[in-house]
């Protein structure tokens, strides 16, 4: 899958709390998380982000607490894709079985507004901004076939079964 | 090559040998989710057009993040996992009955040696009884309802070994604050902490439970106690990594000077020494959750407030981790002790820790709290500043209107480092 849009970017250690605090995450209506995504971080975030944008982080992206709600808000409100030089364990994996793409690049000079494209297949990352192109870190084949079912539900639904 | 504990507990419940980086699918022995993480797994359990889950018996639910429900959309909430829980014939706990940690150890449903999987990040706080336990979202959750497995990389370890003993009025929490600010955030990222040596083996099980319950708080996918001196009133196998296993880093800490601790805003791994911000003025202390919310800490704070009354510019808030640790303050007189001095006791569960209802600080306000973080609106308000320490400092907080050092209240002269 190929995508396309505009770099919002942050620095490093952005927790799930600031993703979204934990007074919203009791819902399971994705808009009232997508109205509420990164709100003590930036809360100018939601107006400004076009769907589609593309979310971008320094290291250990995602830490802090187990809540599926952080990818979820995300991916709600419009976010395609999170690159980030390192992600949170439990993030990481959230984030695929909600089915939300994520791209690590340990080194990336991506600024606001830089507009990125992203092919997940080959994880290649180019700042058309800067002209200057990335590679992501490999993913394991069981995370690409969950991405690939678009989420864990739909992943075991068909399989029954985890296979590595 | 040996294994560490980790590639031990790992390898039995993949049913074959497994080392570092390997990616295996594990047999679980039991899963636990929250109220607030729950109601999604049972949406995804339902995606996964799941009928009935693998084994009853070994899955908990417990209502504990916002509890009672302090409006319609939670107590709904509620009611679609009392259903569930019913229906599959689950077990569930109920409003007050406790933190969803306090009661997966208390009321027995993890051994040594288990691979626990918990729909919250302080799930590793099992390591205190030397199970392999961990947070997973409420997907991955779903997944082992269904299926009792999971796939896992089997992570890396760092071995920590604790030597010498903690002088009066320093705990267990101030050595784990001190080993997260040393690590930082994401210095066990992805690894398998391993705390052992003399320092560990005095320490209570609720004392174990403090140091498991941060190793999150550097990343930690797991943070096994050693179970060395471990009492736990059954005989257990204690699980030793071999001699020649391979720790991708090992450190030493002498705990004998370390002084209080405390986190300050906005991040657990922002850690100084008392003696640096004693003095900064305190408007709420909150003792409770997973990380210092048991009997011992109750009794650590009834100790510095005996006979005395809290700072009248403070509110002391009290949310003991469990029903059965209320009971125990009630009956032995801690509760009487710290309500007298003028602490008021909230239901056993979560309370403010995580900012859903009750005790929402105000505007510029500063809290100094037994949780285990202090990201910016974790309880609630972004304006505010949340300082985690242990329960001694809070209550002696409490009682100055000020951050400042309980070995003062204890008449011992500080030592510093
Ligand atoms: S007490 Fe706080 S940290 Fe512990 S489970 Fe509850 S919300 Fe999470």
């Amino acid at each position: 899958m190929h995508l396309n849009g505009n770099a919002h970017v942050y620095g490093d250690d952005i927790d799930t709390d600031r993703i979204i605090p934990g007074k919203y995450t009791k819902t399971l209506n994705l808009n009232d998380l997508a109205d509420h995504v990164l709100e003590d971080l930036d809360p100018d975030f939601r107006s400004r982000l076009q769907s589609g944008d593309i979310l971008v982080g320094g290291s250990n992206f995602g830490c802090g607490s187990s809540r599926e709600q952080a990818p979820l808000a995300l991916k709600a409100a419009g976010v395609s894709v999170v690159i980030a030089k390192s992600f949170a364990r439990i993030f990481y994996r959230n984030a695929i079985n909600i089915g939300l793409p994520l791209v690590e690049i340990p080194h990336h000079e991506i600024n606001s507004q830089d507009e990125i494209s992203v092919d997940l297949e080959s994880g290649r990352v180019v700042n058309e901004t800067a002209s200057k192109e990335y590679v992501g870190t490999k993913m394991p084949e069981v995370m690409i076939s969950i991405l690939n079912a678009g989420g864990l539900a739909s992943y075991l639904k068909t399989n029954k079964n985890y296979s590595i | 090559m040996g294994k560490t504990i980790a590639e031990k507990i790992l390898s039995k419940h993949s049913g074959k040998s497994v080392s570092a980086g390997e990616l295996t699918i594990v047999m679980v022995d039991g899963v636990m989710a929250s109220d607030t993480t729950a109601p999604l797994a049972i949406k995804a359990f339902e995606d996964m057009d799941g009928n009935q889950v693998w084994n009853p018996s070994k899955v908990t639910f417990v209502i504990d993040h916002a509890s009672p429900a302090p409006n319609e959309r939670i107590a709904n909430l509620h009611k679609i996992m009392r259903e569930f829980a019913v229906e599959k014939g689950i077990r569930l706990y109920d409003v007050g009955e406790g933190i969803c940690h306090q009661l997966m150890i208390e009321k027995g449903h993890v051994k040594p040696g288990n691979l626990i999987l918990g729909a919250d990040s302080h799930t590793c706080t099992y390591g205190a009884l030397g199970a392999f336990s961990t947070g997973v979202g409420s997907t991955d959750l779903a997944g082992v309802m269904l299926t009792g497995k999971t796939w896992m990389k089997v992570p890396e370890s760092i071995k920590i070994e604790l030597t010498g003993t903690l002088q009066q009025g320093v705990s267990a929490k101030d050595l784990i604050l001190y080993l997260v600010g040393q690590l930082g955030i994401a210095g066990a990222n992805y690894k398998s902490i391993e705390f052992c040596g003399e320092a560990i083996i005095p320490l209570s099980l609720d004392s174990r439970m403090t140091i498991a319950n941060m190793a999150i708080e550097m990343g930690a996918k797991a943070g096994l106690v050693s179970t060395n001196g471990l009492k736990l009133g059954y005989s257990f196998e204690h699980l030793e990594p071999d001699p020649d296993a391979f720790y991708e880093q090992e450190l030493q800490f002498d705990v004998s000077k370390l002084e209080p601790q405390v986190s300050i805003p906005h991040s657990p791994d922002d850690v100084r020494n008392i003696t640096d911000v004693q003095g900064v003025p305190v408007q709420q202390a909150f003792l409770g959750s997973c990380t210092n919310g048991r009997l011992e800490d109750l009794h650590e704070a009834a100790n510095i407030l005996r006979g005395k009354t809290i700072h009248p510019q403070v509110r002391m808030l009290i949310a003991p981790a469990s029903k059965d640790v209320y009971l125990k303050a009630l009956r032995d007189g801690t509760a009487e002790t710290l309500t007298l001095a003028g602490a008021s006791f909230l239901t056993s569960g979560c309370g403010p820790c995580v900012g859903t209802h009750l005790g929402v600080p105000g505007n510029e306000e500063n809290i100094i709290s037994s949780s285990n973080r202090n990201f910016r609106g974790r309880m609630g308000n972004r304006n505010s500043n949340i300082y985690l320490a242990s329960p001694a400092v809070v209550a002696y907080s409490a009682l100055q209107g000020k951050i400042a050092d309980p070995r003062y209240a204890m008449e011992v002269e500080p030592e510093c480092i």
